[in-house]
Order: structure tokens, then sequence, then C-alpha cells
């Protein structure tokens, strides 16, 4: 018999799941706050997702173009999310981003610099003027080696390479603990608490063409919804447009946005620079039109229109695929992407020097005199645990989430730039809400743990081991992502989504028999059928929710449902765990405030004149 | 299709040995690749760390063919398919299981350096620096703490002298806080312990270092001329005798 006494039991105020920046920046400000704090992550510290970040971290800073402000970057937000983002959030990000990023130097990040010695900034996709900040093209790096140098002398405690398996609750449902697994020894570990943030980062390893690394199978998402926390805009998947295709061993890996904010184009098979076909209504008046201005921009960049080629990731990955399906595709059945004939080639290795090295050691190309070869990959999930704007506390008592993992500020579509400003300004606000919540928490909440669930918590997990025969995880997870590749993929249709939640559900009865030899140390097969379950809640809500909406907008993209529907773009989908399985819903989304609304939908002259705003 | 044959340790602490797989390797595969089909169709258990797959994240590092080297930036076309390739746990560090160790040593030296003691930003909030004056910084800060330096560096490898010495990697973390434009605490004694004297020079960390970074000459040289600088300049020790500061 199991007895849960001899598992290892530690107490810490607050749990912080994941090392990324946002699990990084909460764990900080936790810490800042008083809170006695644990981190715990899947891998060892420093190598979470966030340092394959490339281009930059939005702010307002104004140090480039000094036109900007927060209210224009909120502006970019709202429109860039297609108006689904969470006005609020919208509004805390674009304020808060210039402080979370000024703060990082004092901690010793070294951002490249303008003439004057500022935080230089650069062009991205979306935003109207020069906004990210960034270290040549390894941006993450810098953010999170900075988080982790400051952080490790705050007081946390780390624990690394530990899986959190099961989120514990009290009689109320408020969190009162984590089970974990320490992967290294394969030992169990309870973390007693009163608060939980989470901050696990998305879910790309559900599909085979990923920027995302083992690591990212939708833990938060499925640990969250275990306990009763609702999912929010899940539909909504970046494709990221320019990932590596060849060799295919590493067909998926990022390209930064980088490259074409600093001037690189997109050229179809035929030479044409095939973006100007494809320059959606909304974004007409502020791209332009000719090759000429499109050329014009990369030396003046406040008297022309951007290049077609930095419309949101959702418009130009949907048009390289176009190119492709047309037959227009390259070689290796993707785009060109060329910087070599547009920058000299000291420019190109001093400003993508991480770019330059990938394609040299991995793909043989020297991207200083031809051309790369991209496509869409699975980079994001704009969608995740539902929030409260202000508190980022979820419908679970005691229970936050920030970053990739928590819903609310993309919307439809994320900008690149705001995911790295969104780790530090919700990494930061999760916490200021999980200490509001530990101090003013009810003396009535009794952490007292229940053995039974543990228990049963801990003898699923060793049956994988203990098995006499199954399935192999490996195998299984090959499967669910060509489901997922198959059916929800950057272009969908309600017959493709409806055979996705069927097959998946056909697969469950592999999951459920998944058998992993050897011993529990260190043992990766068990690792891999550990995170089948987070992968198939995840894919199931991705499924169901794309098949509830019933239009095209942002990244999600219905083949049977072309164009934006007003009625649409009223409700957010909401995904929750019912008595007899996973709801699905919509819900109508609350009037804007006035002041907000006005800027959002004002002109970018009447922004800068002062005419709104 | 190429079938090549690999040597891959397996076994932990206690006990373990080389063992043969053979497998099939495609064009454009890397290491990495290999060892993750042998995991998935011949040794589901075996373990190997690895996250980011484009030598950014510093996870996958393993010795092949006796070279410290990151698994995902070592392509298979640099071997032949009658050489057989060896595939080994970093040695300097405790071996845990198969091809991962324990670097847990590496973060405990991380926590002894004191982190950034930053100056006062300017009036308006911000902080000014050149590009200039961040350039050398920028270089260190480019490391992906894969720990192969240390793993080549003979003073932890040969000698396990490691409550002594940090090793390159912190060496140049040092270096990168000596030489950071808003620090303002005088790092000489700091240096001094961390054993910069240990090192000489032989340059084996920054043959291996995947991120051509210039540890040798650019941090540790200079740190140790710092210390020199400090403690053993003897006008500056005719001083102190003198003043008694």
């Amino acid at each position: 018999m199991l007895d849960v006494s001899e598992i290892k039991t530690v107490e810490h105020d607050v749990v912080v799941i994941g090392a990324g920046g946002a699990g990084l920046r909460a764990s900080i400000e936790c810490s800042a706050q008083g809170l006695n704090t644990a981190v715990v992550c899947k891998s060892l510290l420093g190598k979470a997702h966030t340092v394959m970040a490339e281009g930059g971290m939005a702010a307002a800073l104004g140090n480039v173009d000094d036109r900007d402000n927060w209210k224009i970057h909120f502006r970019d937000t709202m429109r860039g999310s297609k108006f689904l983002a969470t006005w609020r959030m919208a509004e805390l990000h674009a304020k808060n981003a210039p402080e979370r990023v000024r703060e990082l130097e004092d901690w010793g990040a070294v951002f490249d610099r303008t003439k004057d010695g500022l935080i230089n900034q650069r062009n991205f996709g979306g935003h109207r003027y020069p906004r990210l900040a960034h270290v040549g093209d390894r941006t993450g790096l810098e953010l999170i080696r900075t988080l982790q140098d400051h952080g490790i002398h705050q007081g946390m405690e780390v624990y690394m390479e530990c899986k959190a398996l099961n989120l514990l609750v009290d009689d109320n449902g408020a969190v009162c603990g984590v089970l974990c697994l320490w992967r290294e020894q394969g030992r169990f570990m309870i973390i007693k608490c009163k608060a939980i943030i989470m901050a696990t980062g998305g879910g790309g390893k559900c599909w085979q063409v990923t920027s995302n690394s083992w690591e990212y199978t939708g833990d938060g998402i499925a640990l969250a919804y275990d306990v009763g926390a609702e999912i929010m805009d899940i539909e909504f998947t970046q494709f990221h447009p320019t990932g590596m295709i060849w060799p295919p061993s590493v067909r998926g890996t990022l390209v930064t946005e980088g490259v074409r904010g600093e001037g690189g184009i997109l050229l179809n098979s035929e030479g044409e620079r095939f973006m100007f076909n494809y320059i959606p209504e909304r974004f007409a008046s502020e791209t332009a039109d000719t090759i000429e201005e499109a050329d014009a921009w990369l030396k003046d960049d406040k008297n022309n229109r951007r290049p077609p080629e930095l419309l949101t990731r959702d418009v130009v990955a949907r048009s390289i695929l176009a190119e492709v399906k047309a037959g227009r595709g390259s070689p290796r059945g993707g785009a060109f992407l060329d910087i070599a004939n547009r920058r000299d080639a000291d420019f190109i290795k001093r400003k993508l020097p991480s770019m330059y090295h990938q394609f040299k050691e991995l793909a043989e190309v020297d991207i200083t005199t031809d051309a790369m070869q991209v496509g869409p990959t699975l980079h994001y999930f704009m969608g995740g645990i539902r929030v409260d704007e202000n508190s980022q506390e979820t419908k679970t008592p005691g229970l936050f989430a920030c970053g990739e993992c928590a819903a609310g500020l993309h919307g439809a579509n994320r900008l690149g730039g705001n995911s790295l400003s969104d780790l530090l300004v919700f990494g930061h606000l999760a916490a200021v809400g999980a200490a509001d919540y530990v101090k003013n928490r009810r003396e009535d909440r009794d952490p007292t743990l229940n053995n039974e669930t543990i228990a049963s918590h801990v003898r699923s997990a060793t049956g994988i081991l203990n098995r006499e025969t199954g399935t192999n995880p490996y195998l299984v997870h090959e499967q669910l992502q060509a489901i997922m590749q198959e059916n929800a993929g950057i272009v969908r249709t309600g017959e493709q989504l409806e055979s996705a939640i069927s097959e998946l559900a056909a697969l469950q009865n592999d999951v459920d028999q998944v058998k992993a030899p050897g011993a529990c140390q260190l043992n990766a097969g068990w690792h891999e059928a550990l995170d089948l379950h987070p992968m198939m809640i995840t894919s199931e809500a991705v499924s169901r929710a794309a098949l509830m909406r019933e239009e095209s907008r942002g990244a999600h993209t219905r083949l049977d449902f072309e164009g934006e529907d007003e009625q649409w773009g009223q409700v957010n989908i909401v995904v929750s765990k019912g008595a007899t399985g996973m709801e699905v819903r919509k819900v109508t989304r609350p009037e804007p405030p006035a002041d907000l609304a006005a800027i959002a939908n004002a002109s970018i002259e009447e922004l800068e004149s002062g005419a709104v705003g | 299709m190429t079938e090549f044959t690999f040597r891959i340790w397996r076994g932990n602490a206690e006990d373990g040995e080389f063992v043969t797989y053979k497998q099939e390797v495609s064009e454009g595969m890397v290491v990495l690749d290999a060892i993750h089909r042998i995991q998935a169709e011949q040794a589901n258990d075996m373990a190997v760390r690895w996250n980011c797959k484009a030598g950014k994240c510093g996870s996958c590092s393993v010795e092949i063919n006796g070279k410290p080297k990151l698994a995902c930036m070592t392509r298979m076309n640099t071997y032949s398919a009658e050489e057989t390739i060896t595939v080994q746990p970093m040695k300097a560090f405790p071996l845990l299981k198969d091809l991962v160790t324990d670097v847990s040593w590496n973060y405990e030296q991380n926590k002894r350096i004191k982190p950034l003691q930053p100056k006062e930003r300017d009036a308006d909030g911000n902080h000014r620096m050149t590009q200039a004056d961040v350039d050398r910084n920028q270089e260190f800060r480019k490391c992906i703490e894969c720990f192969l330096c240390q793993d080549a560096c003979h003073i932890l490898r040969d000698h396990n002298l490691k409550n002594d010495f940090v090793g390159p990697r912190f060496l140049h973390r040092l270096a990168d806080l000596a030489m950071h434009p808003l620090d303002t605490d005088n790092r000489a004694a700091e240096i001094l312990e961390a054993g910069s004297g240990y090192c000489n020079i032989t340059r084996c960390c920054t043959e291996v270092c995947p991120e051509h970074i210039n540890i040798t000459d650019n941090a540790i040289i200079p740190l140790k001329e710092r210390v020199v600088d400090e403690y053993y300049d003897p006008l500056l020790w005719l001083k102190r005798k003198l003043t008694g500061k």
C-alpha cells in the first residue's frame, strides 16, 4: 500500500510553476512581497523557451521615435488582437512595459544602444513605431539570464527538473498544494502552499511543426482545467510565418521576425514580392503599396509607410501558405526570405548574429549571400487560462496565471515583441495579486492535504511504469501530433475539427494504456508518457473551441466561414471541465471603457495631435 | 538513409557500460536527432538533456568522440558511416544517468557572485551607455550556460579543484560585472577568491565554446591583470604599508 506520509513534503507560501520569463519575474516579485517562494521547473534553470525569443520586447519608451507612447502601443495591441483582447489587460501592458524594461538594466541587462546611449528599439510587425528593446537577435537569452542572475539572490527556492503533476485543492476548492515528480531521481514531492502562480507557457508540442521544445505540452492549461479553472481563446494558436523548413530535423525552428524588421523581404519562386498582394483593408492606409515606398522606408521610416512583410503574423503566415498552394513555393515548400540582397554582410552579422549562426551550422546556408527558405510553424498560444483582468487570479481560488499560459492580452493574434513584455508585466502583476491573496486569505482555509487523492495521483503515474505491456509513449505522441497538424492547422474546416475531436477520443485508449519500460530515475519514456494527458486536454480544447468559432479572425482561419463576423467579435469562447467531459461556451464580452475604446478606434493623426486620448 | 554505429554510455553512478546501437540517419540530421531516434525506437528510457535544438539553451552538452560538444549542433555529415560515434556524458560532473550529469555545482558558483551593484539612474529615469561601452559585455552575455568550458577545463576536469576555482564560465560572468558600465563594486577581492590564479591559460575553454566567446583573452587575462594591479603592484603595496589602507 502506498504511504503518502513517506513522500517528501515541503511548505511555501507560494509556488510558481515554470521558470521562463513570466515565472522568474513573478518569483522575483513574490520574494519582494515577502512571500516564501518556490519555483518548480521541468528543465534546468535558464533553459526555458524564453531563451529562444529573438526579436525583442515591446515597450513605448519613445527612445527612437518620440511620437510613441502607451496609447499607441495599446491601440496597436487591440487592433492586432482583432479587438478580442481584454481591454484592461492591454492597457496595463502598454502602461507598465516601459518601467518593466528599464528595471532590467538595474539587474544587469545590456540592451543595444541608440546614438544617445539609450535603449535602442527596432521595428516589428504591427507596431506603429520602432518599439522593441533588443540585444541583437538574442533578446530572450538576455531576459532570462538577467532574471535568473538577479532572482537567485532574492531568496526563492528553485526545484529544477521537477514536473508539476497535479494541483491539490482543499474542501472549498482553493489550491493548497502541488504534487511534483522529481525527474532526476524519479521521486515524488508534495509542496504545501497558500497560492500557486502558473507560468508554464504554451502547448506547441501538440503539433508536428513547431518552434517549441519538448517542455511545451500544455501542462499549466491542463493542471488548471483539472481543478476547475476556465480556459479562454484557446482556438487562437499562432503560426509564426517564418520557421526553418530544412533540414527536416529542425523543421519549425524559429527565424526571427527581426529579419524582416531589419529589411528582409519575402519572395516566391517567381521572384515576386508577393506580400503586396495580401494587404488587408484594415491595414491598407498604413502599409506601403509600392516597392519604391517599401524600399524608401528602409532608409526613412518616419516619412514612408511600412512594407507589407511587416503585417501581422496571421496575415503573413496565411500568405505564404497561399503562395505554396498556388504552386509558387520555394523548392523545399516555403517562401524565400532574403536579407542578403538588402543589407551588407557586416550589418547582418551584427544585427542577426544567431540567425547567421543557426543557418550556417544547421542548414549550411550563408544568409549574407543566399536567401533562407521559410514556412509557418506553430509558435504561440494566444489563449490559455482565463484570469481576472486586475488580479490575474483564475476561477480557482488561490490559483493565478501569467505569460503564455494565461489568456487575455493577445486576443485573436499577438504582435511580435508583445510576448516578452507580457511576461514581465503580468509576471509582476500576478505576484502582486498572489501576495494580496495570501495576506487576505481567509483563516478557515486550512491546507489539509487529502491523502487519498494524492495516493490516486501517484498510482496513476506509477501505473505507467508497472504495466506489463502497453503502448509506446513516443508513438502515441506522434499520432497526437499528426491529428493536430492535419486537422487544426493554419487553416481549418468544421469537418477537420470534428475529425480531430473524434480521433483524439479514439486515441485516449492508447494514452490510458501507455507503458514506459525501465526504472523511475530519469526515465525519458516515463516523462513523455506523463506529458500525454496535458497534451490531450490542450488538443481537445483547441479543437472544440475552433469548431465553435464559425468565422475567421486573427490566427483562427475557417475555410468554411471566411472573414470576420461582427457577432463573433462580441464573444470569447470559454472551455471548462464539466461533470461528463469538456464544456465549451460563448461568453459575451463586457462593454469597453469609453476612454479606451476611443483610443483604440482613433486614427493615428487624432492620437498624435492629442484630439483623442 | 545511411546506417551509423553509435556507442552510447548507459548507466548511473554505480554501474554502467557503453552500449552499441545501429541507427539509420537521413540528410541534415544532427547527433541529437540520432539519439532521439534511438530513444524512441530502441531505448525508451535513455536519459539525455535537451531543449531548444538550435544551440541557444545549452542543455544537450555531451562528449562526442571525446570532444565536449552540443549534440544539437553537431551534424552527422561531419562523420563517416565507417567510424563508430561514441557519445558519453560530460566527465567533469558527477554522472546521474546515461548522458545526464549533475551540474548543480555550477548553479552554486553563480550564487557566490555578488549581483550587479548599479549606479543611480539619470534624472529622467534612464541609464546611458554607448554601444562601444557595452560591446565587450555583450560578448560575455552570449553565454548559453552549456558548461562545456567547465567540462574542458583541466582544473575542474582532471584536478577537481571545485572548491577553489569557479571555472571559466563564472570567471567570464565576473568579467561581465567587472567591466559593466553600471557596476559600482570593486570586484578585485571577489575575482581573487574565485580562483583566477589557477587558470594557466591553456585556452581549452575558449576552444570548446559554441558561442565563440573569447573567454581566455577577453575575460580571464583582464581579470588576472586586475588582481595583479590591485594586490601585487609594488607602488600600491608601499602606499598601503605607509597609510595602513
